[in-house]
């Protein structure tokens, strides 16, 4: 197969990208993000799990985990927006002998604060964290969390053993939260040397014990930086928020179809702003009724939306997977997601409407989103000039709860108990 | 007269390019050939053993035409002039 052409990016320019079961895909726009060029796949044949974009330091380096059935993962860099990607001769990322583990893939790729422009994290299969603090040149298992006593009863979900999601507090270099499938959300306060589990109040329903203080499967933890405390998490069965860095997880399950699915995206601009992509149940791994609806709250989770303008409403049965959904920082932001069923969406109006960007592709298992060069160079259309869109589809009212919600917009907790979504199918095997 | 290893196209690159190498020792061991083409092409071995220095689940190991999955594992024997073949297995989706 013949190399693919790069992207030609410039400052200001967004890019999407894109891992699939069998290879990456980048795809590129100007401000505007109403067309796109796109260039794929790179590594035909490897599953990408983690892609990301570092743009710290001058750099435009685009990163990608590779995992090849037959012979292993490794990590990958292009300078050049895929014209080139390093292929290193000795896997990066490896487990020290003493721990007995192998490497089974990358699931996530995160680096770190700009003012550490070297350090970055990868979380990996079997659960674990590394850490480079030589811009990914060398990476060392993070042995706080690697030693902790509670990973041997860890429990692989569906998708493997795998830490998914890291995310740094920008307000304190040595705090940190990870999120594992299935061990739950965990927390370090002195830069990993040790860390507590941090799960009160999120269900674990695959468990005699529903509320374990670790054994959850929390599928994806989101954030926005601008309010590191306030954390939006979509679990295996239930929809949570905290507002203490994940001392304490409320149930925000209000007015949803369902509470099941992976994804969770907090808007960059406006910490109130999360969106969702529930499924039917963890039995039937779809969008609800055949209708690929973002679900889309606006006020902390005390009610959500329903985004529908511009996607399918009928036989759409497509499912999301956890690292599937992004956003750029551009304003309005851009929502991206994939499917498993290789169809790429994007909205350049902060979900009020939406438009396929492709089909066909290979089941896709990450979309990570990046500026290139100075954001203040991307050309956004003025709102005057935008497409107007539809107004969001209101929550089913059969699905909202009876009791009243009180505005929490600003990180209170709620005063009403916890309510259940929509009527939920059996229970089946966790992912 | 060493032990031949031949590398399928995926590995080739780690290798110089090369389809096979030869052994100058004769180790006694599929384990052994392996861990000798490792001092010489450490990339090849990163990709057919784990970090736990077991084959790949996904990675076949042939002496002549037996699997060592049926010998042995990687403390198969090998007699002077065997040949080893890495092959991928038809595995994949």
């Amino acid at each position: 197969m013949p190399a693919p052409r790069p992207v030609q990016a410039k400052d200001g320019d967004v890019l999407v990208l894109v891992g699939t079961m069998k290879g990456a895909f980048l795809f590129r726009s100007n401000g505007a993000r109403a067309r796109w060029d796109v260039s794929g796949p790179h590594f035909p044949g490897h599953a990408v799990y983690a892609m990301a974009f570092d743009g710290r330091a001058g750099r435009k380096r685009l990163w990608a985990s590779t995992t090849s059935m037959h012979w292993g993962s490794v990590l990958r860099t292009s300078d050049d927006f895929g014209a080139t990607w390093t292929n290193p001769e000795q896997a990066n990322v490896k487990f020290p002998a003493d721990t007995g583990l192998a490497l089974a893939n990358i699931w996530q790729i995160r680096p770190g604060p700009a003012q550490e422009p070297n350090v970055l994290w990868c979380g990996v299969e079997p659960a674990s964290l590394f850490e480079s603090r030589d811009g990914g040149e060398t990476w060392e298992l993070v042995r706080g969390l690697h030693d902790h006593p509670d990973r041997p009863r860890w429990e692989p979900g569906g998708g493997g053993l795998c830490l998914h999601t890291i995310l740094p507090d920008p307000a304190n270099r040595e705090r940190m939260l990870v999120a594992i499938s299935t061990g739950g959300v965990y927390r370090t306060e002195d830069g990993g040397r040790t860390w507590r589990s941090r799960n009160l109040g999120v269900r674990a329903d695959f468990l005699p014990d529903k509320h374990p203080e670790f054994g959850q499967c929390v599928h994806k933890v989101g954030v926005n930086p601008k309010r590191p405390g306030t954390l939006f998490l979509q679990n295996h069965w239930g929809l949570y928020r905290s507002d203490d860095f994940g001392d304490h997880w409320f149930d925000i399950a209000n007015g949803v179809p369902s509470d099941f699915g992976f994804p969770m995206v907090v808007h960059p601009h406006d910490p109130d702003v999360a969106y969702i992509v529930p499924l039917e149940s963890d039995a039937f791994r779809a969008t609800p009724e055949g209708r690929l609806r973002v679900y889309r709250t606006r006020d902390g989770g005390a009610s959500w939306e329903a985004l529908t303008n511009g996607l399918p409403q009928e036989q759409a049965y497509e499912t999301v997977l956890r690292d599937g959904m992004a956003a750029d920082t551009l304003d309005p932001a851009g929502i991206y997601f994939g499917t498993r069923s290789g169809k790429l969406y994007g909205s350049a109006d902060g979900g009020a409407s939406w438009a396929r960007l492709a089909d066909g592709l290979p089941p896709v298992t990450c979309v990570k989103t990046a500026i290139v060069g100075d954001p203040r160079k991307a050309r956004v259309p003025r709102p005057a000039t935008a497409k107007r869109a539809k107004p969001a589809e209101k929550a089913t009212r059969k699905a909202a709860p009876k009791a009243k919600v009180k505005a929490k917009a600003k990180g209170k907790a709620p005063v009403k108990p916890r309510r259940k979504a929509a009527a939920r199918p059996k229970r089946a095997k966790r992912k | 007269m060493g032990i031949r290893i031949l590398l399928p196209a995926y590995l080739r690159p780690y290798a110089g390019e090369r389809p096979e190498v030869e052994l100058e020792a004769s180790p006694a061991t599929v384990g052994g050939a392996l861990e000798a083409l490792r001092r010489i092409h450490p990339g090849v071995l990163d990709r057919v053993l784990t970090e736990r220095g077991e084959v790949r689940p996904h990675v076949n190991v042939f002496v002549g035409s037996e699997s060592i999955r049926h010998t042995g594992g990687l403390a198969t024997p090998l007699a002077e002039g065997s040949e080893v073949s890495i092959v991928p297995a038809v595995s994949g989706g």
